[in-house]
Order: C-alpha cells, then sequence, then structure tokens
C-alpha cells in the first residue's frame, strides 16, 4: 500500500472514530442547551437563552432536598461499598479457600441480575424490615449494586502487585495489618480510588432500584427526575441533569489525573 | 507486638550497627508440599557470626531452606533454632531477621531513606536515633547521598545497597540473602561481593546466603553447605570441598574435576578404582570395595608426559608407563586461557580427561599427542558413583 491511500484510511479511520464518539456523548450534551432555554418546553434547539432553570433547581427545596439526598447515599455508598469491596477483593486474590468462586460470582451478581428483579426482592424485603425510605435502606441497596465496580478494579490491582514486597514488609517487622496499611493498600490505592469513584457514580445514578425504595421524604436525584418528568415538564430537570453531568465529569477527571500524575512521579 | 530492638543506646558511636550473630540450627528440618519432598530432613548448623551459603542448583531445596528461617514457608516437621529458641511458630515479623532478596524488593511509594527507615519504623525507634540509624546504614552502603530519590530511579546495584542497608539497619542477628546479586551483571557482581564480605567482617552477624554460583560461594563464605535434590551433600570449608569433596556431586558442582569410572577397590595400600584394565590408587576412599565408584582428580593436579612415538613403538606401550598411577590417552582438544591451557585428552575407554597445565609449566603437547597422565594418590579420591551420573568428566565452569 503506498503513503496516499495509507493516509486516506488513516482519515475514514479518525472521521468513523469521531462519529462514534460523537454518537456516545451528544445525547449527553443535548440537557446543556436545553437546561439554558428561556421557555418552558424541551423545544430544541432553543430560542432563547436564560438561567432561570437554575434559579429553580436552587430555590425549590424539594430539588435540593433530592441533591442532598443524593450526595449523602452516594458518599455512604462509597465508605460501605469500597471497605467491604476490598476486603473482597484480598480475600479473593489471597486466599484459596471452597467455594472462592462460588463466592466471587455472588459478587458480581448484581452487574448481571436484572436491576429491576432485584428491585422487586428488595421493595418486599424492606417493606417487611420498614426500610423503605430511609437512607439505611438506599445505602444498603446501592452498596449491593456498587459492590461488583470496586471488586473489579481493586482485584485487578492485587493481581499486579509484587507480593515479595509483603515478604520484604514482614521481614522489616510489620504485622500483617502494618503491611497492609503501609505497603499494600498505597500501592493498589489507584484501583481502590477508581472503585470508589464507580461506586460513588452507581449510586448517584440509580434510578429504577430507588424508585421502589423511595418515600415522599427521602427522594434521590435521579427519583426526583423521574417524578418531574412526569409531571412538570419543565427544563428544570436539564438543568438538574446538566448538574449532575458536571459533577460525575469534574470527578472522574480528578481522578484520572490524579492517577496519571501519581504513576509519573513513580 | 513483642519484637526484640536490639538497637544500642548510642546511634553516633562507633559501630553502632554492629550485633553479636546469633546461632542457627536445623534439625531433620523437612518441607513437603503434597508428595513432593523440597527439603529432606537437613541438619545444619550456622556458628554465631558465621558466613554460611548455601549452594546448590535451582531445585535443590536451597531457597525453600532460608524461607524456612524466614518463616515464609512453613515447616513440614523437624526443628528450626535461633540461639537454641525454637521459632517454626512465630510469624517473620516477630523473628527480628534481617533479609536481602533478588529483586530488591524495595517499597517503591517510599523514598531510599524511608524504605531503611521502614524496619526503624515498625520497631518505634524514636525520630531523632532513627535518622541516625538510617544516616549509618547509607553510609555504609556508600549511598549517603541518595537518600531522598525513589529506588525506581536507582540503578539495579544501587537498588540492591538500599535492601542491604534496610536488612541491616535494625542490627538484626541473622541476615539472610536470597541470590541477592542474581539480577546484577558480572562486573557488579564481583565489586558487591567484596562490599557484601566487608559489611559482613564489620557487623559481625551471622550471615545465611544463597546461591547457585560456585565462584560467588568461594568469595564469600566461611563455610559452605552443598544442596542437592533436598539434601545436604557436604558441608565445609572452599577448601574442605575444592580438595576433599565427599560425593561426586561436590566434586563435579564445585570446580571443575576429571573423573575414571570404574569398580571400587581397598587394598592394603588403600582405596583405589579398577578402571582402564589398571588400578589406580587414591589417598581416599569413601566408596565400598566392589560398588560403582569413580576417581576423581582436579584437572591442575594431572600432569601430562609426551610420547615419543618412536621410542614407544620400540620399547613397547606399557614399558614406557612411568610408575605409579598412570593412563595413557590422546590429546583432543587445546583451550588456551592465558594464564593456564586446558586440555581434552581421551583415554582408552573414550572419556575426555581434563587436565589444567599452568602457563609457567607447560607440557607442549599438541591436539593429536600420544601422552601419558600421571596424578598422585593423595590428589585422588574415590566416591561412589551416583545412579543418575552423566559420563562427562567434567563440568563446564567459568
Amino acid at each position: 500500500m503506498n503513503k496516499t491511500s495509507t493516509r486516506v484510511w488513516q482519515s475514514l479511520l479518525a472521521v468513523f472514530c469521531a462519529l462514534v464518539a460523537l454518537w456516545l456523548v451528544a445525547p449527553s450534551l443535548v440537557v446543556i442547551p436545553l437546561s439554558l432555554s428561556d421557555k418552558p418546553s424541551f423545544a430544541f434547539p432553543p430560542t432563547g437563552w436564560s438561567t432561570r432553570w437554575y434559579s429553580n433547581f436552587f430555590d425549590d427545596p424539594s430539588w435540593l432536598d433530592a441533591l442532598t439526598a443524593s450526595l449523602k447515599v452516594g458518599l455512604l455508598v462509597v465508605v460501605v461499598a469500597t471497605v467491604s469491596g476490598t476486603a473482597a477483593a484480598v480475600a479473593l486474590t489471597r486466599s484459596a479457600f471452597r467455594g472462592r468462586q462460588a463466592l466471587r460470582a455472588v459478587l458480581l451478581a448484581p452487574m448481571i441480575v436484572p436491576v429491576i428483579v432485584v428491585a422487586i426482592g428488595l421493595y418486599a424485603l424492606f417493606l417487611k424490615a420498614q426500610l423503605l425510605g430511609t437512607t439505611f435502606g438506599f445505602v444498603v441497596a446501592h452498596s449491593v449494586l456498587a459492590l461488583p465496580f470496586v471488586v473489579i478494579p481493586v482485584t485487578a490491582s492485587l493481581q499486579g502487585f509484587d507480593r515479595r514486597l509483603e515478604n520484604a514488609a514482614a521481614i522489616c517487622g510489620a504485622n500483617r495489618w502494618a503491611t497492609f496499611r503501609q505497603v499494600t493498600l498505597p500501592l493498589v490505592a489507584p484501583g481502590v480510588l477508581s472503585g470508589a469513584l464507580f461506586a460513588f457514580v452507581t449510586s448517584f445514578d440509580e434510578v429504577v432500584m430507588s424508585l421502589f425504595i423511595q418515600s415522599p421524604y427521602l427522594q434521590t436525584l435521579p427519583v426526583k427526575m423521574y417524578a418531574s418528568v412526569t409531571r412538570d415538564t419543565d427544563p428544570t430537570i436539564a438543568a438538574a441533569a446538566t448538574l449532575i453531568l458536571a459533577l460525575t465529569t469534574v470527578a472522574t477527571l480528578a481522578a484520572t489525573l490524579y492517577i496519571a500524575r501519581r504513576n509519573r512521579v513513580r | 507486638m513483642s519484637v526484640d530492638v536490639s538497637t544500642p543506646g548510642s546511634p553516633s558511636a562507633q559501630g553502632a550497627l554492629s550485633a553479636h550473630g546469633a546461632s542457627i540450627t536445623l534439625k531433620g528440618l523437612t518441607k513437603r508440599y503434597g508428595t513432593a519432598t523440597a527439603v529432606d530432613a537437613i541438619d545444619l548448623e550456622a556458628r554465631p557470626g558465621e558466613f554460611l551459603t548455601l549452594l546448590g542448583p535451582s531445585g535443590s531445596g536451597k531457597t525453600t531452606t532460608l524461607n524456612m528461617i524466614a518463616g515464609f514457608v512453613d515447616v513440614t516437621s523437624g526443628e528450626l533454632l535461633i540461639d537454641d529458641r525454637p521459632v517454626h511458630s512465630l510469624p517473620p515479623h516477630k523473628r527480628n531477621i534481617g533479609m536481602v532478596f533478588q529483586h530488591y524488593a524495595l517499597f517503591p511509594h517510599m523514598s531510599v531513606s524511608e524504605n531503611v527507615a521502614y524496619p526503624l519504623r515498625q520497631r518505634k525507634v524514636p525520630k531523632a536515633e532513627r535518622q541516625a540509624l538510617v544516616t549509618e546504614a547509607l553510609r555504609t552502603v556508600g549511598l549517603a547521598h541518595l537518600g531522598h530519590r525513589r529506588p525506581q530511579q536507582l540503578s539495579g546495584g544501587q537498588q540492591q545497597r538500599v535492601a542491604l542497608a534496610r536488612a541491616m539497619v535494625y542490627s538484626p542477628r541473622v541476615l539472610l540473602m536470597d541470590e541477592p546479586l542474581g539480577a546484577l551483571d558480572k562486573k557488579l557482581r564481583d565489586s558487591l561481593q567484596l562490599e557484601i564480605k566487608r559489611i559482613h567482617g564489620e557487623l559481625g552477624t551471622t550471615f545465611v546466603y544463597v546461591t547457585h554460583d560456585q565462584d560467588e560461594a568461594l568469595v564469600l563464605s566461611d563455610r559452605i553447605a552443598v544442596f542437592n535434590d533436598g539434601r545436604i551433600e557436604q558441608v565445609g570449608t572452599a577448601e574442605d570441598l575444592y580438595e576433599r569433596p565427599s560425593t561426586l556431586f561436590v566434586a563435579q558442582f564445585l570446580g571443575e574435576s576429571s573423573l575414571f569410572h570404574g569398580v571400587a577397590t581397598e587394598g592394603a595400600d588403600g582405596a583405589g578404582v579398577r578402571a582402564l584394565d589398571r588400578t589406580l590408587r587414591a589417598g581416599r576412599g569413601h566408596a565400598r570395595a566392589g560398588e560403582p565408584a569413580a576417581l576423581v582428580v582436579r584437572p591442575e593436579r594431572i600432569r601430562v608426559h609426551p610420547i615419543d612415538g618412536a621410542a614407544a613403538d620400540q620399547a613397547g606401550v606399557d614399558q614406557s608407563a612411568p610408575a605409579g598411577n598412570a593412563v595413557r590417552g590422546r590429546v583432543r582438544q587445546e583451550i588456551y586461557l592465558g594464564n593456564s591451557r586446558k586440555l581434552a585428552v581421551e583415554v582408552a575407554d573414550g572419556t575426555q580427561v581434563l587436565v589444567r597445565e599452568s602457563a609457567g609449566d607447560l607440557s607442549g603437547s599438541r591436539p593429536g599427542d600420544e601422552v601419558w597422565l600421571t596424578f598422585r594418590p593423595e590428589d585422588a579420591a574415590v566416591l561412589p558413583a551416583t545412579p543418575s551420573h552423566d559420563n562427562t568428566p567434567t563440568r563446564t565452569a567459568n
């Protein structure tokens, strides 16, 4: 193949990649102009511009309550899922006990089992345990969904970790906990961090299960948005969506930059 | 945590890092993995302050033995004593042992100083004292100026020096080394060997050193334990092992040997081997009469006597034979080595016998020449032939 045709093929590939990227991202980006529309409609493209829907969002206590609830649940899920997911990943990579594969399958099951099925089961259980509409209930439910997203990256990090370093720490006089805290954990931190981030996003984004276990007194942001789109249909929901988009983008970028910088320092 | 802190009081004093070496005693120490036996009931003692090397090919059990001393591998049976105290139930972090690993095993997220300070941190040594000891340890290995660097910014040799500093900074009474120079190139290995030997002299710690490199073992060790197939073949000084090997494996693993295979004999005049239609005499015998055995001589102990072709034909072969141990052969190959010359001489049964002549004392024989090979009985030993011995007379080494 000569040089010119190579260049043609490369340009075609670039165009194709750009199209795929656009296809993936564009629907999300549409909410940004929508949220800045001056009319109470979803007409796209907007005919005029205003920030009234953002004022609406921040002036309405029900929106703010939903945002607060989502942040609170999300952060608690981060703590619960990251700690238990990391512990599970350590157990799965380090010890060869009976039923290890079965445990792994169970831990990863929430990724595969349809959420609606889990949601119905959870609704029945929570109804009996009176956990519907409680922060605790939300945290438990979301943690189940978030767990696989912690287990997978932490397991990958642990598999790439040089276990001889743990022997070195032990011979230096570090007990198992000190070894884990001072040697293992700092070196698998990128995996743990991305697990934590995924856990937060999973919870912050969750709508199906949340619709079942919500109550009028405790709604997360996606639940409130779903209610809003069926009732009010004004662009406040677009403003809310834009805020979520901004928040998750910033979080992801910060984590990516942090990990990249760490790897460069090494 | 009950970690012994044997740190001396004044860190700035001369010899702040020195320690009295502990004794290590292994009695019938055994490690089995399922049905496979990695270490088979070995008995071994490292004396206080000694440099003991575990030498052997890979898979001979030397590293498993070291890992049992360190506590990384559980003991299947037998006893493991440090200073006469059983330690096999103690986890590694309570044994107060220092260790240097083949692949350095430095913590990549800590600076060089933090790496060296790590064992002191575990022992809750106060910060000021910690600083002084770290500086002292880094100075001992010649890296005082690199404390702020990250390990991965250093060369392999420097990283291993850091690992050495980390292993000795808390003055452990036992220091284990698992092929610490295995990943380095030859020149660096040689200079680090001398450094390790110097540090051993300064510290007074008991060193147990694992290697498969016989030269390294000869340079460093007070005593060497030769491992083969999960057992110890022989323990002794380098001279003991080289001059007086008690098994064929040791004779072939350590240095070069020339072998004459045959059947052991026991006469009034001592041990011998019936080989090549004659009885070759040896000063030492470790084989029972009638058993298959080999007579072992170091190549530099064999003398070469050229046979004048015409004279030999006239006089008849055997009449020209020198007295004592003499074997006739033909030079097949000559290898020039500068300070010496190696000859491969083929004898009657087809065996190639290796001879080494020093440059100052050459016989002048060339490939194709007929020669007599002679050696003194006191330079030879009769050793039992191992069932799986190979027929090549020498191990290529150096």
